[in-house]
């Protein structure tokens, strides 16, 4: 018989374990989800207006269904990167994805992304939409995604230096012209030439202005027709060339980014700069008013204009950008998903994201809506909307992102391009889609 | 309690194994039966994904365009072979590889013998040597990054003879030389912890012997330690020469392959994972994991070590 001190220890013993087992089950119980048996939606953003998201997903969540927001990193690069590991490991937790509009026509092709047909579709794209981002959400003339905000760049200056250079603001310019402004009156200009995406947006637009464009029959996949080698892309080369050999080029051209850019606006030395950016660039210098990093007098120095001309007589084709909400093809929960899609870029969630982070709407009601036009210049808000209704889409391919590596490859660095960079860059592109060369 | 059985060699050998007693048999036969579930592990580990690299190699296959999938046989190898990229981008990882080991070897070995020699503070001086090896690749890339920028780095500040907005990053010469300073800070330690293991094998008695007979310091260096550190030095030169020759997150960080200063790993890893070809990026990984091969062998070769002696079995 066991004596009274060992069953104590036993009984003790016992009472632990349960103790144990209790705490592992409610543990576990915890981790396997909602009790409530209600679906999760995953949603993976972009880091830009998070915290805004997260009220969007609040307000688009259901009875039937939660959103949950899930962070992707913050390069466009390593966005479209891991996403796709997951697409392609057909992975079912991928509920909504916040795409770069350039993605939309490699997802779709390799059937990583619902398709809207039907309601859906004049749901997420309708008159409303402005063009250039409306174009954006669509592959082989079928809707693949809900279009959420639409960046667009302009061109942002120094309204003294432009008038030192005597530029007349209501005139179009061209980029030879300020690049010789900002050359003759202690200026630069501002672009992005490092190799990566941005500096193939900077290519594109300058193309697109001058009436050509890289590629086109993008559906034939890799028999698409090359067209970079014509005046068009010699217009782009010249520029570049011109300004890569000036004095209005900034010191770090060859790695100059969205980001690096921005400080030389209001430098220590010099007449501030010309720069072809998003539209963030107003709330990034707004709040440094607030912060006290800089001046109202120097705020009200921050000038804004359309994107510059390539040729003179021709109207400039502005970047555009944003974000596409689409739909896994592999989620559980398509038909949600889609719900919540259209939920989450309806025109009010656009209108947060326009007042709270400087996203701005891809929908034209909402450039109207009392809550913006009390955030924005007047001016401003017009030269946005014409901006992206105007603008001119980068090719949308299943390969895009070969064509884009392609580009980078030959015209970077910027100080080696010259007129022989189009031709030479045609017969690399052409090699690279037909699998003869390596990229 | 186990024996380790040596594979025979010779007749005397195989001799030897077929009067092998019944207990020897049974342990063997435990032994192999002990082992197999790595085995197992290895090849699902090991060898599947090497050979559905080579299988994939043989197609031009984008995940974009899946419809677009077609056996190529070795036409990838031929494209690749034939690529002045491929030859640039080995070239200048054979640069990196040789430039860095080489000061590795120079700056470890100075290290290993502070650390073998210290009187004072040694476990402080050994840990402060050791430090840089324990930071991750990939932070002290973003870090290095930093101190070369133009705009908020210090070392344009530091050096004099270099303007305060040379761009480092703008062209190749000078973009390559601070990834290799990144590589060099990064992985010195390992190197000197493992010329430090072999510094610590040579014999104090030889030293001494020398040191008696009047040999200077310099004699004592070349003609006693280094020719008795040899298998440490081949140890050290292999592990670096095979990690430079895959350098990658440096490169990632510094410079994103810009100015031509891709390695043989970018350039896999750019048609893998950023343009997703499958079959020219497996091709890559393919050729990238033979020169791999090629390196280890050449290595060995050259320094002459009898890795068995080294492992003092007959």
């Amino acid at each position: 018989m066991a004596s009274p001190t060992k069953r104590g220890s036993r009984r003790r013993r016992t009472a632990v374990l349960l103790a144990a087992l209790a705490l592992t089950s409610s543990t576990l119980a915890a981790c396997s989800g909602d009790d409530s048996g209600k679906a999760t939606l995953n949603w993976y953003i972009n880091p830009d207006g998070q915290e805004t998201l997260d009220g969007v997903a609040l307000d688009c969540s259901t009875d039937d269904y939660d959103i949950d927001i899930q962070l992707l990193p913050s390069s466009a690069t390593d966005q479209r990167t891991q996403l796709a590991r997951r697409l392609a490991a057909e992975d079912s937790s991928t509920d909504l994805m916040s795409l770069d509009p350039v993605f939309v026509a490699e997802f779709a092709n390799a059937g990583w992304l619902a398709e809207f047909t039907g309601d859906e579709a004049s749901k997420v794209i309708d008159d409303d939409v402005l063009q250039g981002a409306a174009e954006t959400a669509t592959w082989e003339d079928k809707v693949y995604a809900a279009p959420q905000w639409a960046n667009t760049q302009v061109l942002w200056y120094r309204k003294s230096l432009a008038e030192a250079a005597g530029l007349d603001p209501a005139q179009p310019w061209t980029w030879d012209q300020i690049i010789d402004a900002a050359s003759e009156n202690d200026g630069t200009v501002g672009v992005q030439a490092n190799r990566y995406e941005g500096y193939v947006v900077w290519i594109n637009a300058m193309i697109l202005g001058a009436g050509g464009d890289i590629i086109s029959d993008t559906e034939d996949g890799r028999d698409a027709k090359v067209d970079i080698d014509s005046t068009a892309g010699e217009d782009a080369a010249r520029i570049i060339e011109k300004l890569a050999s000036s004095p209005a080029a900034q010191p770090d051209l060859s790695v100059s980014n969205e980001g690096t850019a921005l400080g030389l606006m209001y430098p220590k030395d010099g007449a501030g700069e010309f720069l072809v950016n998003w539209t963030f660039v107003y709330k990034n210098y707004a709040g440094l008013v607030e912060s006290g990093g800089l001046t109202q007098e120097q705020f009200d120095d921050l000038g804004w204009a359309r994107y510059p001309r390539t040729v003179e007589n021709e109207e400039s084709r502005p970047p555009v950008g944003g974000i596409n909400i689409g739909v896994g093809a592999y989620s559980k929960h398509v038909d949600w998903a889609k719900e919540a899609a259209a939920c989450v870029s309806s025109a009010k969630a656009q209108g947060q994201l326009a007042v709270n982070d400087g996203l701005m709407p891809s929908r034209g009601s909402v450039y109207d809506s009392q809550e913006l036009t009390d955030a924005y210049p007047a001016d401003l808000l017009d030269l946005f909307r014409e901006s992206v209704d105007g603008a001119g889409p980068r090719p949308q391919s299943a390969y895009w992102s070969q064509v884009s590596s392609a580009i980078q490859s030959v015209w970077h660095s910027p100080t080696g391009v010259d007129d022989s960079t189009p031709k030479r860059s045609a017969e690399f592109l052409s090699d690279i889609l037909a699998g003869r060369r390596l990229l | 309690m186990t024996t380790t059985v040596v594979a025979p060699d010779s007749k005397a050998d195989r001799q030897r194994a077929a009067q092998m007693s019944d207990r020897s048999r049974a342990e063997q036969r435990l032994g192999q039966r002990l082992v197999l579930p790595a085995i197992v592990v290895m090849l699902v580990v090991t060898a599947f994904p090497m050979l559905r690299a080579i299988y994939l190699s043989t197609f031009q296959y984008s995940l974009t365009d899946p419809d677009d999938r077609r056996f190529l046989g070795v036409q990838n190898y031929v494209t690749a072979l034939t690529d002045s990229l491929f030859w640039e981008t080995t070239l200048n990882t054979v640069f990196i590889m040789i430039v860095t080991v080489a000061f590795e070897l120079v700056i470890g070995f100075v290290f290993a013998m502070v650390m073998h020699r210290i009187i004072f503070a040694r476990g402080v001086i050994r840990t402060s040597i050791l430090i840089p090896y324990g930071i991750i690749t990939v932070v002290s890339g973003f870090a290095w990054q930093f101190a070369f920028s133009n705009s908020n780095g210090f070392i344009n500040e530091w050096l004099p003879f270099v303007q305060d907005s040379f761009n480092w990053f703008g062209q190749y010469g000078s973009a390559i030389a601070a990834i290799m300073v990144s590589e060099i800070w990064k992985t010195t330690p390992f190197m000197s912890l493992l010329l430090l293991a072999g510094l610590a094998q040579v014999s104090e008695d030889m030293i001494e012997a020398a040191k008696v007979d009047g040999a200077t310091w310099w004699q004592r260096l070349w003609k006693v330690i280094l020719p008795n550190m040899r298998s440490a030095i081949m140890v050290a030169v292999l592990f670096r020469a095979l990690d430079a020759y895959r350098i990658f997150d440096n490169i990632f960080v510094m410079t994103a392959g810009a100015q031509n200063t891709e390695s043989v790993s970018f350039l896999t890893y750019r048609q893998v994972i950023e343009q997703f070809q499958l079959g020219i990026g497996s091709a890559l990984s393919v050729l990238l994991f033979i020169s791999v091969l090629l390196i280890a062998f050449l290595i060995v070769k050259i320094f002459r070590v009898d890795l068995a002696a080294a492992r003092q079995e007959s």
